[in-house]
C-alpha cells in the first residue's frame, strides 16, 4: 500500500521521466551488495591509519614524541605536521588569506579534534595502540568561539599572519539603500544567531591511497563528494601534476549532505604517510572524529534591519553577517555566505540591499559544505523579520509575505544582488498551499487552543530555492579589481557520457557523484526516453574515475545539481547519440534523418512504423562496419556532453551575481503548541510545498522532501555542536549530538504545487533536496514566536530554552517550578563530588599511605607507575576509562597546606590521548574510635575526547574510579572491602561514595 | 567465562546466514570487523560504534543485536543473520526487501541493512503492529537520509505480506 504525495506527471505512454520507477540502486543495496569504500577490497599490505587529535581549543605544540610507537611492531609511518609544512604547500582557497592550513596541525592546534599526527600500522587496533603511545605536549593557549568576540582587537588571535580573526570582510551595496532607510516611515531590527550543525551521513569519511612511482603521483579512492575544482587544491597542495591525482569514488556513498566535501584534507595527508610507508594507507573515520573534526555548516551571527511602510511592504534590507569558520577555511569555504548573495532578497521585491559579510576564525571546528549550504542561516534572518514586521503592523505574517513576494508576470525576475529568478509563480504557490493544506482548519485550531489559555501558534516561512551552483559565485568576495586580475570565472559543467555497443546496448556514466538520491534510476529514465527503450536497457555506472571520465571543475554532489545540471547532460548526451543513430538510419531506411523515430527498441519512420530497424542493428553497423556509414559519420557510438548555461554568468563590476541557474520556490505553514510546565514544543500540523519544475522521479523527489524535512527538524529541535567558552567540545557521540529518530519525528502534509518548470535546464527541472533546510527551521521559530509573543528565538528549541521564553512572558507561578529540561540536560564538563568514609587504620598511617608513591601505586586504578616528583609531589602514568573511550594518562599531582596528619589540598593534570583535565580537591583525616574518617572533595575539569563523549558518562565513571580507589586505600589499610564478604563496610562505602560523588 | 590471550589470535566459529563460517580473531575484534573483513560479508555496515545508531544490526541465535557492542569471540559458536541472508532461495527480494524497495525506503542504504534485521525479529514479535509500535521499535535505528516516513511505510507492507505468507504456510 505504498502512499506518496506527488503524483505522476506523465501518461503511461509519454514515456518514463516523470514516472515513479522504483530504484535501480535497490537491487544491489537491499541485499547488501552495495559497494561503499570499505566494502572495497584493500589490497594486501594495505596499512590502516590513526590520527592523534588535540584535546585542545588553542595550544602550542611543545614536542612530539612517537618513537614509542614507531618500536611497536606493525607501526610503519607517522606524518606530523613539520612534515606537512615540508612536503605540501598549504591547501589554497578561493582568495588571498592569511590562514595556512595543512591538513595537521602546524606548530599550534586550533580546535579540539584536529588531527596532530597520522600514523599507519598492520591494522586499525595497531594504529591506535599506536597513536596513544605517541606523546604530544602543548602549552595552551586562551580560546575564542564566538564570532562577534572573535573581531574584537583583544580577542586571541588564531592566525599569525593576520592581525584580526575577521579574515575576510566585504560591503556590498545594491540600489540604495542609504535613501531607502533615511525615507522610511519605519524601520526594525533583530538580531540572529543561527547555530552550528550539521547533518552527519551514516557512513563517515573513508580514504584508501597509495603512491603511483610511474606517474609521481598517487591514486587515490574515497568518498569525496565534489566539486572536483577540489581535485586542484589536493594536487597543487601535493605539489604533482593534477593529472596525476588519480582519484576515484566507488559507486556507493553514504549519504554526504554536503559534509563528504571536506575529506579532501585527509586525502592529502593520506597520500604523503601512504609514500612514506610505502604502502596503500587506508583510513576509516570513526563517528567521534566525524562529529568533533569533519566538517559542520558555519553557525552565524546577523544584524537584520528592515525598511517598510506601515502596510508591511519592504523597501530596503540591511545585512550584517558574522559567519563564522571555525579553526581554518577549507576550499571552497567561505562559499555557504556568497552562495545565498545573490538571493539576499530571498523571493520578495526589495530593491535597496545592503549587505556586509565578516568572515570569521574562531577554535572550533572548520566548516564545509552541509545541505541548504548558507540559506537556512539567511532565511531565518529575513523570515523572522517579516514576522516581526507583520506583528508591528498588527497583520497576518501571511498578509506580510504574499504583499511582498516577486509577482508572476516579473520572471525571469533579476533580483537586486544578481540572481536571475528563472521562473515561477510564487503567489499562486502560496495560495494553493494554504487552500490544500487547509490553513482555515489550522487557524481555527490555534483560535479553539488559545481560548482554552493554551500556547499555540502559527508560522509560515517562503524561500527561493537555488539549485545548480555558478561556479563564480565565489568570486564575489573579491574586490572588483582583484577579479579582473584572476580572470572571469562562471558557468557549471555537468558530464554525462552514453555509448551504445555492437548489439545495442546502453552504457551511460556520469560525474554526478551520488549519495543515495537514485541517480542510476533517474538517467536511466531520461536516457531511454530519448533512445526508444526501457530504463531496463540502459546500464548506468556512477563511480567515477579521474583518469577516465569525462568531468570538469563542477563536477560531484552539491548545490542540488542533478536535476538541473545532470539531467540536462545526459540528456543533451543521449540526444546527440541519437541524432547520430538516426543518421546512419535514415541511410537504411530511405528517409531524411529528421524524419526518424525512437519507439519500443526499434528506429523508424515517422510516418511509417513498419519502415523500421531494430536499435540494435545500428549499434552493430557503428561498430562491425564503418564503411556503411555515411561519409562524415564517425564510428562507433559515444557521445559526452559537458553541459553548461549561458546564464551562469561572472559577477560584474555592480558585485552582482546570479549565483545559481535555476531557483525553486518553497512555501510551508505549521502549527505549534508549547507546553509551559516543560517548555516542549509540539508540531501538530506541518504542510510544505515545493515548485521545483519537471519532476523526474516522483518517488526520489518525495524521498528528498522528507528527508531534508527530518535533518531540518533535528536542526530545529535537537541538533547543535556545542562548546564551552573555553573551546571544549561537548557533542562527540549521537547520545550528546541528538538526531531525529522515527519516534519523535512527526509526519508532514506534503503538497505538490503546480509546477513551473525552468526554460534554462533541457528537462525543466529544478533542484528539490534543500528546501526544508531553508523553510523549516524558521517557519518553526515563527510558530513559537506567534505562541510565546517573543522576538528573540534561537534554535535548537530546547524545552529548557523555551521555558525560560515562557518564563519571560508569565508571572512566575504560585509554587515554584523545576524546569525540567534544566535538570536534563548535561552539566558542563566538570566534575565534582564530595563524601566521607571510615578507614580502619589510624589518621597518621592513613596519611603516611597517601602520601606513599608505591603504595600509592597499588591503590590508583588503572595506575601504571608513580614516582615521587619534587616536594609532595607524585607523577605517574594512569589508564583510565569512561564509556567506550579508554586511554593511557600521564598524571601529576601536587599537595598543599599540608598540615599532617590532619588535611591537604591537592591540584593537578592529566594528559592524554583522550583528553586533558586539571583538577583541584582537598582532604580532611578525623580520628574517629581506632580509625579515620576520611573527608574528600573534588573537583575536575575536562577536555579532549572525554569531554566530547559526554558528562554523564564521565560523572558515572569518575565515580566508579573514586569508588575502587577507596576500596583499595581501606584494603591496604588493612580492612575488607570486598562486597561479597563484608556488606557493612562495602554498603556504607557505596552509598556514601555513590550518593554523593 | 572462558579466558583468552590478548595478543593471540583465535578461532570464531559461526552459522552465517545457514552457512557454516570459520575465522580467526583477537579478543578485542569486534563482530562488526570480524564479519566485514574477517569473513567478507559486508552487508552488514558500521557507523557509529557506539551503539546509537543500529547500523550494524544482526541477529544472533535469533535476536537484534548490535553487532559493534559484540566481540567476535563472544560470537563464536553462534547462528548470525544479516542483510545477505533475507533473500528468497531464488535469489528475489525477500517480503521486507521488496516492501523497501516498492517504497522508496531507502536512499543512500547505509543504514539500511540495521532497520532490515531490526524489522525482521520485531515483525516476528509482533506480527501487525501500529504505526507508533513501529515508530518506537525503529527508534534505535538512525536514518539520515528518508524521514522514516517511507520506512513506516513500508514496515506495514511487509508485515501484510509476512503475514499472508504465514497464513499460506499455516
Amino acid at each position: 500500500m505504498p502512499d506518496f504525495a506527488i503524483p505522476e506527471q506523465v501518461r503511461p505512454e509519454d514515456g518514463h521521466v516523470g514516472r515513479r520507477l522504483p530504484r535501480i540502486e535497490d537491487r544491489a543495496l537491499l541485499r547488501g551488495e552495495g559497494g561503499f569504500v570499505d566494502d572495497v577490497p584493500a589490497k594486501k599490505g594495505t596499512l590502516h591509519v590513526a590520527f592523534v587529535r588535540s584535546p585542545h581549543a588553542h595550544a602550542e605544540i611543545v614536542s612530539i614524541d612517537a618513537g614509542a610507537a614507531l618500536a611497536l611492531p606493525g607501526v610503519f609511518a607517522v606524518v606530523t605536521g613539520a612534515d606537512m609544512a615540508a612536503e605540501t604547500d598549504p591547501m589554497i582557497v578561493g582568495f588571498e588569506n592569511p590562514i595556512d592550513y595543512y591538513g595537521l596541525a602546524v606548530g599550534k592546534v586550533r580546535y579540539v579534534g584536529e588531527p596532530v599526527v597520522a600514523v599507519a600500522a598492520a591494522d586499525r587496533y595497531r594504529a591506535e595502540d599506536a597513536a596513544d603511545l605517541i606523546e604530544v605536549t602543548y602549552d595552551v593557549l586562551h580560546a575564542v568561539v564566538d564570532p562577534v568576540a572573535a573581531c574584537a582587537p583583544d580577542a586571541p588571535k588564531l592566525h599569525p599572519r593576520s592581525d584580526s580573526n575577521c579574515v575576510s570582510k566585504r560591503h556590498f551595496v545594491h540600489g540604495d539603500p542609504d535613501t531607502a532607510f533615511a525615507e522610511a516611515e519605519r524601520t526594525t531590527e533583530l538580531t540572529i544567531r543561527y547555530p552550528r550543525n550539521s547533518i552527519t551521513p551514516m557512513e563517515t569519511y573513508a580514504v584508501v591511497a597509495e603512491a603511483n612511482r610511474e606517474t609521481g603521483g598517487f591514486d587515490v579512492l574515497s568518498n569525496f563528494q565534489g566539486p572536483f575544482s577540489v581535485h586542484t587544491v589536493m594536487a597543487l597542495a601535493l605539489r604533482i601534476r593534477t593529472a596525476a591525482l588519480r582519484h576515484r569514488s566507488p559507486k556507493n556513498s553514504g549519504g554526504s549532505f554536503g559534509s563528504k566535501l571536506t575529506i579532501f584534507p585527509y586525502i592529502v595527508v593520506l597520500c604523503v604517510l601512504a609514500r612514506k610507508a610505502r604502502r596503500p594507507v587506508k583510513w576509516i573515520e570513526d563517528r567521534l572524529e566525524h562529529l568533533s573534526a569533519s566538517s559542520v555548516a558555519p553557525n552565524r551571527v546577523t544584524k537584520v534591519e528592515a525598511a517598510y511602510t506601515p502596510d508591511g511592504t519592504v523597501t530596503g534590507l540591511r545585512l550584517t553577517h558574522w559567519d563564522d569558520h571555525g579553526a581554518y577555511l577549507r576550499a571552497p569555504m567561505p562559499a555557504p555566505i556568497y552562495r545565498m548573495h545573490g538571493v539576499s532578497t530571498n523571493g520578495y521585491f526589495i530593491r535597496h540591499l545592503e549587505v556586509t559579510n565578516h568572515i570569521v576564525s574562531t577554535n572550533k571546528c572548520p566548516t564545509g559544505a552541509v545541505r541548504g549550504f548558507g540559506g537556512p542561516q539567511l532565511y531565518f534572518a529575513v523570515e523572522r523579520t517579516m514576522q516581526r514586521i507583520a506583528v508591528l503592523t498588527g497583520q497576518d505574517p501571511l498578509d506580510v509575505i504574499r504583499r511582498n513576494l516577486i509577482s508572476a508576470e516579473q520572471f525571469p525576475y533579476k533580483a537586486i544582488a544578481g540572481s536571475l529568478l528563472d521562473s515561477g509563480d510564487y503567489r499562486r504557490t502560496v495560495e494553493e498551499t494554504v487552500e490544500q493544506g487547509d490553513l482555515a482548519a489550522l487557524k481555527r485550531r490555534r483560535d479553539a487552543a488559545r481560548a482554552e489559555g493554551r500556547l499555540y501558534g502559527i508560522g509560515y516561512a517562503a524561500c527561493v530555492e537555488p539549485s545548480q551552483s555558478n561556479m563564480g559565485y565565489i568570486s564575489t568576495l573579491k574586490t572588483g579589481l582583484e577579479r579582473e586580475r584572476a580572470g572571469p570565472k562562471d558557468g557549471a559543467v555537468a558530464s554525462v557520457t552514453v555509448s551504445v555497443d555492437a548489439l545495442g546496448s546502453v552504457n551511460v556514466i556520469g560525474d554526478s557523484v551520488p549519495q543515495g538520491q537514485g541517480h542510476q534510476t533517474a538517467l536511466a529514465q531520461i536516457v531511454a526516453d530519448r533512445l526508444g527503450l526501457t530504463p531496463d536497457d540502459v546500464v548506468v555506472s556512477l563511480d567515477t574515475d579521474t583518469a577516465k571520465d569525462g568531468w570538469s571543475i563542477a563536477a560531484g554532489n552539491y548545490s542540488c545539481r542533478f536535476a538541473p545540471a545532470s539531467a540536462s547532460a545526459a540528456h543533451q548526451a543521449a540526444t546527440r547519440v541519437r541524432e547520430k543513430m538516426a543518421r546512419i538510419a535514415a541511410a537504411n531506411l530511405n528517409v531524411p534523418a529528421d524524419e526518424v523515430e525512437f519507439t519500443d527498441g526499434k528506429i523508424h519512420a515517422a510516418n511509417n512504423p513498419d519502415n523500421a530497424i531494430p536499435f540494435y542493428r545500428i549499434g552493430g553497423l557503428a561498430h562491425w562496419s564503418p564503411s556503411s556509414l555515411p561519409d562524415d559519420v564517425e564510428p562507433g557510438l559515444r557521445e559526452t556532453a559537458m553541459w553548461n548555461a549561458p546564464e551562469l554568468t561572472p559577477t560584474t563590476a555592480k558585485d552582482e551575481i546570479n549565483t545559481s541557474l535555476a531557483y525553486g520556490f518553497g512555501f510551508d505553514f505549521c502549527g505549534v503548541e508549547v507546553e509551559p510546565a516543560t517548555g516542549s514544543v509540539t508540531v501538530d500540523k506541518y504542510v510544505s510545498a515545493h515548485d521545483c519544475g519537471t519532476i523526474l522521479n516522483p518517488g526520489l523527489a518525495e524521498g528528498q522532501i522528507r528527508g531534508s524535512w527530518a535533518s531540518a527538524f533535528g536542526a530545529t529541535f535537537l541538533e547543535e555542536f556545542r562548546y564551552e567558552d573555553d573551546g571544549t567540545f561537548r557533542s562527540g557521540t549521537f547520545a550528546e549530538y541528538l538526531v531525529p529518530t522515527a519516534a519523535e519525528l512527526p509526519d508532514i502534509r506534503l503538497v505538490h504545487p503546480t509546477p513551473h518548470p525552468s526554460p534554462y535546464t533541457r528537462l525543466g527541472a529544478k533542484g528539490i533536496a534543500e528546501g526544508n533546510q531553508y523553510t523549516t527551521p524558521v517557519c518553526i521559530a515563527n510558530a513559537v514566536a506567534d505562541a510565546l509573543g517573543v522576538e528573540d528565538i534561537e534554535l535548537p528549541l530546547k524545552p529548557a530554552k523555551v521555558l525560560e521564553w515562557v518564563q519571560a512572558e508569565e508571572p512566575p507561578p504560585s509554587a515554584a517550578v523545576a524546569p525540567e529540561g534544566a535538570a536534563g540536560e548535561p552539566a558542563g564538563p566538570t566534575v565534582e563530588g564530595s563524601g566521607e568514609m571510615q578507614v580502619p587504620a589510624p589518621p597518621e598511617r592513613v596519611w603516611s599511605m597517601l602520601l606513599d608513591p608505591e603504595r600509592m601505586a597499588r591503590i590508583v586504578p588503572g595506575c601504571e607507575r608513580l614516582e615521587a616528583a619534587g616536594e609532595n609531589g607524585f607523577a605517574g602514568a594512569v589508564v583510565l576509562g569512561a564509556g567506550p573511550v579508554r586511554g593511557r594518562f600521564e598524571a601529576r599531582i601536587d599537595l598543599t597546606d599540608l598540615e599532617k596528619p590532619h588535611r591537604a589540598r591537592l591540584a593537578g593534570t592529566a594528559d592524554g590521548p583522550l583528553g586533558s583535565s586539571r583538577g583541584e580537591g582537598a582532604f580532611e583525616l578525623i580520628a574517629q574510635g581506632g580509625g579515620t574518617l576520611v573527608r574528600y572533595r573534588y573537583s575536575v575539569e575536562l577536555t579532549g575526547k572525554v569531554a566530547a563523549v559526554g558528562g554523564r558518562m564521565v560523572r558515572g565513571a569518575a565515580r566508579q574510579l573514586i569508588d575502587r580507589f577507596l576500596r583499595a586505600l581501606v584494603r591496604e589499610a588493612g580492612g575488607d572491602a570486598d562486597p561479597g564478604t563484608s556488606g557493612g563496610l562495602s554498603a556504607r562505602l557505596k552509598r556514601l561514595v555513590g550518593g554523593r560523588a | 567465562m572462558k579466558r583468552l590471550d590478548r595478543s593471540g589470535r583465535h578461532p570464531v566459529r559461526i552459522v552465517l546466514n545457514g552457512m557454516p563460517e570459520e575465522g580467526f580473531a583477537e579478543p578485542r575484534m569486534l563482530l562488526t570487523d570480524f564479519l566485514r573483513h574477517e569473513v567478507g560479508a559486508t552487508g552488514t555496515h558500521v557507523a557509529c560504534e557506539h551503539g546509537v545508531c543500529g547500523a550494524c544490526t544482526v541477529r544472533i541465535d535469533g535476536k537484534a543485536v548490535r553487532a559493534c557492542l559484540v566481540l567476535a569471540v563472544q560470537a563464536d559458536g553462534a547462528e548470525i543473520e544479516t542483510i545477505e541472508g533475507l533473500a528468497e532461495a531464488d535469489g528475489s527480494f525477500g517480503p521486507l526487501q521488496q516492501a523497501f524497495h516498492e517504497n522508496f525506503a531507502l536512499q543512500c542504504g547505509f543504514c539500511t541493512p540495521g532497520f532490515l534485521m531490526s524489522l525482521s525479529e520485531y515483525l516476528e514479535k509482533n506480527p501487525d503492529p501500529t504505526v507508533e509500535e513501529i515508530k518506537v521499535a525503529l527508534s534505535g535505528n538512525l536514518c539520515r537520509c528518508t524521514g522514516y516516513h517511507e520506512i513506516i511505510n513500508a514496515s506495514l507492507d511487509a508485515a501484510r505480506a509476512l503475514r499472508e505468507r504465514r497464513g499460506q504456510t499455516g
